[in-house]
């Protein structure tokens, strides 16, 4: 097995210098002094009402987010698990969407949506004959609450749906044989099955709405911040690095405390389990009941997606032009502008980085929930603890530290596009190991075992039996890995040649001037973004194979 | 099950992915490529001026040198030129000219700061009067006085050490919303105070100074305008606007897109620049008479924002950013600014474009110079963050 050692060297080299060291650097630089260590921030910030006030509203806001999100991604789940409808790869592909858009460009839409001027407003005034515009949610609680279930409903929806497709019908149909009710059905039989791949993706939400920076900013204001916004305010532009230190590692404590209860409690939920095949599991629906219940929730989906839709009738309706003008800006060359890219160039930006962040986060991702799976009772928790804290560490914070860390050869990459990529994937990988993870607890070892004996080596073993029962979740690791990098445009500090300037990077230069046609232009290119990122989700659900897989 | 051959496939496959993910190191966005050297003989008519007090002097020429040289040019997020004028730099000079975007105006000081002595760039532009003092306090530039600064009109010399060189400046304050004031039978506002009255209420966005430069300034302007420790100084009168329901927001593109009224939001009033009324009326997409948006010049309630450039500290190539500051400062370089920034040249001789005719010149900005701003820039945030934040 020392083979398998050294490959689970791999992630452990790749985190060390790409997370720990850079973290370790920045950290040292804000806290570290003459005097050594210092923990005078620290007693600053504790007795501060401001920043404990902080603390608490990440934290209790991120809770209500992830109930919020749960609400409306487990029937979403459910919708796509156990029905086959028409148009359900393009729905799904579609529902996915919201996780990649630039903050600003959400913003948009839901002001579009729901702004005094908004569609909603607009539709309600002129039904009841209003004077006033009835829903002000502008910069409130409100909305960040929406916003955060908005973007992150998907990981509810995929996670779950990858494993609940896959789970065996008949223990469900010996429930109600026995005379189980379906909600009894339910509560007994299929949502304990369900537990680790619900408690799964209620992490990620969790951990995204704790960390939740352009969201609770741009959509509320910054009475609204959080921890990471505090974080940011220090770090990029107050420049008071000792406190910005302070609370980076108190976010880290928070993040670490969270995903160890997190592991004690899937500790609890394992339920060994015998994956059925998707066509097995998922039915046209033919009774009425069925086919009512799609239609409501393929209607609640699209509600969940109205901002999104905003936008785009925003975009067809610019000025009068089905927004065909603003994709002709898009490629004309007009300015010609030091920073120009052909929107080819800039998507293909967009893709290939996206594709290798997709590369590096499943490698690195199934070798950790390989290694994690075979740890030893003891560690397992904290391992899996210790893999998942990248989620927790704070952008700016990271990308300060690669300035100072990865600044000198050989490890100069300042400029290089593998900054971008390995920043991606730190946030990436994550996904990976959250979707295998619950896979590897259940699968039988009896198939793995049977292989060796009919004289399998470990690799053949792993081609051949395992790796098509983990596919699902690696498609599901895959897209949010793409999703992640699609979306990603915060790591401006991370220094990108103008070469290499990807799509939400482009969005948000068009922003940065007045003007109509600007907004056009940016507009036209989100449009482009939702439909480069659609065809990428469908195109990764096409790798599915026969027998256990796809969703 | 899968066949060994279909993975080999999808391996393959990604691998070509990252390939060519590595082999499009090369191209760069400008459609130039450098010019084969020149001989080293060509020299360009020497400009130093002569006796003649009228003579204004252009960019010291010498001769190409015959061994290509790159520099890399750090800017703020905001920035942005054209094209065939870097090309014309990159052919006079026989170099490669790489700018590369490295995040918003603070940001970006902050990490030349964090990388002091090993620069990622040979130069940096975005240093601006707000945040002066730190950079020279930090002492990160090398010092140049360009000939051409003789160009530049001593109200927009940013430092007189010449560690910065300026070269922009543009004034903050607040736009308003036409079409919407006249629906709502408003009236600009003429002063500062009456944005605190009932009318005004709801109605204004302004970004946060500790995250924004527009947002810093306004805020440096309102301490001017109302001064710090008069009976109603400007804390109170920031709590004032916090009771009218002032939003705030991170950025200006966040303010201006989001909250603006011109574009679906629900605030007439928004705080950007002088220059915005001419942008818009710039970048409209039906042809306008006249700008949509107007400007609220009042007395000290507006700022004067100046941005320099300087070389960084570590450079290899000093010479060559000499006279790229030379290249900065002149006419060609000067003159393309307006249309790709919105903002005003230093240089002198610079002409505008036809649209700026819309951009109005506040008469009395906000006089606080660049010491006292570093002075007192984190106890003027710390107290409008406690009065209108918390």
């Amino acid at each position: 097995m020392t083979a398998g050692r050294l490959l689970f060297l791999l992630p452990l080299v790749y985190l060390a210098i790409f997370f720990v060291y850079p973290l370790g650097s920045i950290l040292e630089r804000s806290l570290g002094g003459e005097s050594g260590f210092g923990f005078d921030p620290f007693k600053v910030l504790l007795n501060d009402s401001y920043y404990l006030g902080r603390i608490w509203f990440t934290v209790w806001q991120a809770v209500v987010s992830t109930l919020l999100t749960l609400a409306v991604g487990l029937p979403a789940a459910f919708l796509f698990a156990r029905y086959e409808f028409p148009g359900k790869t393009l729905l799904k592909a579609i529902s996915t969407l919201p996780f990649v858009m630039p903050t600003i460009v959400v913003a948009m839409g839901f002001t579009a949506l729901f702004g005094s001027q908004g569609i909603v407003n607009s539709a309600l005034e002129s039904m009841f004959g209003l004077d006033e515009p009835p829903v002000r949610i502008s910069n409130s609680l409100t909305i960040i609450f929406m916003a955060h279930a908005f973007y992150n409903y998907a990981i509810i929806v995929r996670i779950v749906s990858a494993l609940w497709s896959n789970l065996d019908p008949n223990l469900e149909h010996s429930a109600k044989v026995l005379g189980a009710g379906p909600f009894r059905t339910f509560y007994h039989v299929t949502l304990p099955m369900l537990l680790p791949a619900i408690a799964s993706a209620s992490l990620l939400a969790f951990a995204f709405s704790f960390t939740s920076f352009g969201v609770v900013l741009v959509l509320g204001g910054p009475e609204f911040a959080t921890l990471e916004v505090a974080i940011y305010e220090l770090t990029a532009k107050l420049f008071r690095l000792p406190l910005a230190g302070a609370l980076s590692i108190i976010q880290l404590g928070f993040t670490y405390f969270f995903l160890l209860l997190y592991s004690r409690f899937q500790e609890q939920s394992v339920v060994r389990m015998d994956l059925k095949p998707r066509e097995a599991t998922s039915r046209k629906p033919v009774r009425l009941w069925d086919k009512v219940l799609v239609i409501a929730m393929v209607l609640v989906l699209l509600a969940m997606l109205s901002p999104l839709i905003a936008l785009v009738v925003r975009w067809i309706t610019f000025d009068g032009g089905f927004g065909t003008a603003q994709m002709a800006n898009l490629f004309s060359d007009e300015r010609r502008s030091y920073f120009h890219l052909s929107p080819v160039k800039i998507i293909w930006n967009s893709l290939r980085f996206a594709l290798t962040t997709v590369a590096i986060s499943l490698v690195v991702g199934t070798i950790i929930s390989y290694f994690i799976t075979n740890a030893r009772r003891r560690w397992r928790n904290m391992a899996d603890a210790l893999v998942m804290l990248p989620l927790g560490v704070s952008a700016v914070t990271l990308g300060f530290g690669y300035i100072i860390a990865l600044g000198r050869p050989p490890l100069d990459l300042r400029g290089s596009w593998l900054i971008l990529v390995i920043a991606h994937s730190l946030v990436a990988y994550p996904f990976v190991i959250r979707s295998l993870l619950p896979v590897l607890k259940g699968m039988n070892p009896n198939l793995r075992e049977a292989a060796a004996v009919l004289g399998a080596s470990p690799s053949k073993v792993f081609l051949l039996v395992e790796l098509p029962m983990i596919a699902p979740a690696l498609l599901v690791g895959a897209t949010f890995a793409f999703a992640v990098s699609m979306g990603e445009f915060g790591a401006s500090l991370i220094l990108v040649r103008a070469e290499f300037t990807t799509m939400p990077v482009a969005i948000f230069r068009f922003l940065g001037l007045p003007g109509a046609s600007n907004l056009g232009m940016a507009l036209g290119m989100s449009v482009l973004l939702m439909a480069v990122v659609a065809v990428g989700f469908i195109a990764i659900e096409r790798f599915r194979y026969k027998g256990v897989g796809g969703f | 099950m899968i066949k060994s051959t279909t993975i080999s496939a999808i391996i393959t496959l990604l691998a070509l992915l990252v390939l060519t993910a590595c082999g499009g190191d090369g191209d760069t966005p400008s459609t130039s490529p450098t010019a084969a050297p020149k001989p080293a003989a060509t020299a360009k008519p020497a400009a130093k001026p002569a006796a003649e007090p009228t003579a204004k002097p252009t960019a010291k020429a010498t001769s190409v040198p015959a061994k290509p040289g790159e520099l890399v040019v750090l800017t703020n997020d905001s920035f942005d030129i054209g094209e065939e004028i870097i090309a014309q730099f990159e052919e006079a000079n026989n170099a490669k000219v790489t700018i590369q975007k490295a995040g918003s105006s603070g940001a970006v000081l902050n990490r030349a700061i964090l990388e002091k002595g090993n620069p990622s760039g040979d130069l940096l532009y975005g240093v601006d009067n707000t945040f002066l003092s730190r950079a020279l306090r930090e002492d990160i530039f090398i010092q140049y006085e360009s000939d051409l600064i003789d160009n530049v009109p001593a109200q927009f010399i940013l430092d007189d050490t010449f560690h910065v060189t300026p070269v922009d400046y543009g004034y903050v304050n607040l736009n308003y919303d036409i079409a919407y004031l006249e629906e709502n039978g408003l009236t600009a506002p003429t002063s500062l105070e009456v944005l605190t009255q009932p009318e005004w209420d709801g109605r204004l966005v302004v970004e946060n100074p500790a995250t924004s430069t527009p947002g810093l300034a306004f805020l440096i302007a309102t301490v001017s305008y109302f001064g710090e420790d008069d009976d109603y100084d400007y804390l109170d009168y920031w709590a004032d606007l916090r009771a009218n329901n002032l939003a705030v927001k991170d950025g200006w593109s966040e303010a201006y897109y989001t909250d603006f009224s011109k574009y679906g939001g629900d605030r007439p009033l928004v705080l950007s620049y002088a220059t915005s009324p001419a942008a818009e009326f710039f970048f409209s997409e039906v042809a306008l008479e006249e700008p949509p948006t107007g400007n609220v010049l009042v007395d000290k309630a507006t700022f004067l924002q100046i941005e320099g450039i300087g070389i960084l500290k570590g450079t290899d190539n000093e010479d060559l950013a000499k006279k790229f500051i030379d290249f900065v400062l002149d006419r060609p370089f000067q003159e393309d600014i307006p249309g790709r920034m919105f903002v005003y040249p230093v240089n002198s001789e610079a002409e505008l474009p036809d649209y700026f005719r819309f951009a109005e010149v506040p008469s009395a900005p906000a006089d606080i110079g660049p010491d006292t701003i570093d002075a007192k820039r984190d106890e003027w945030i710390d107290a409008w963050t406690s009065v209108v934040l918390r």
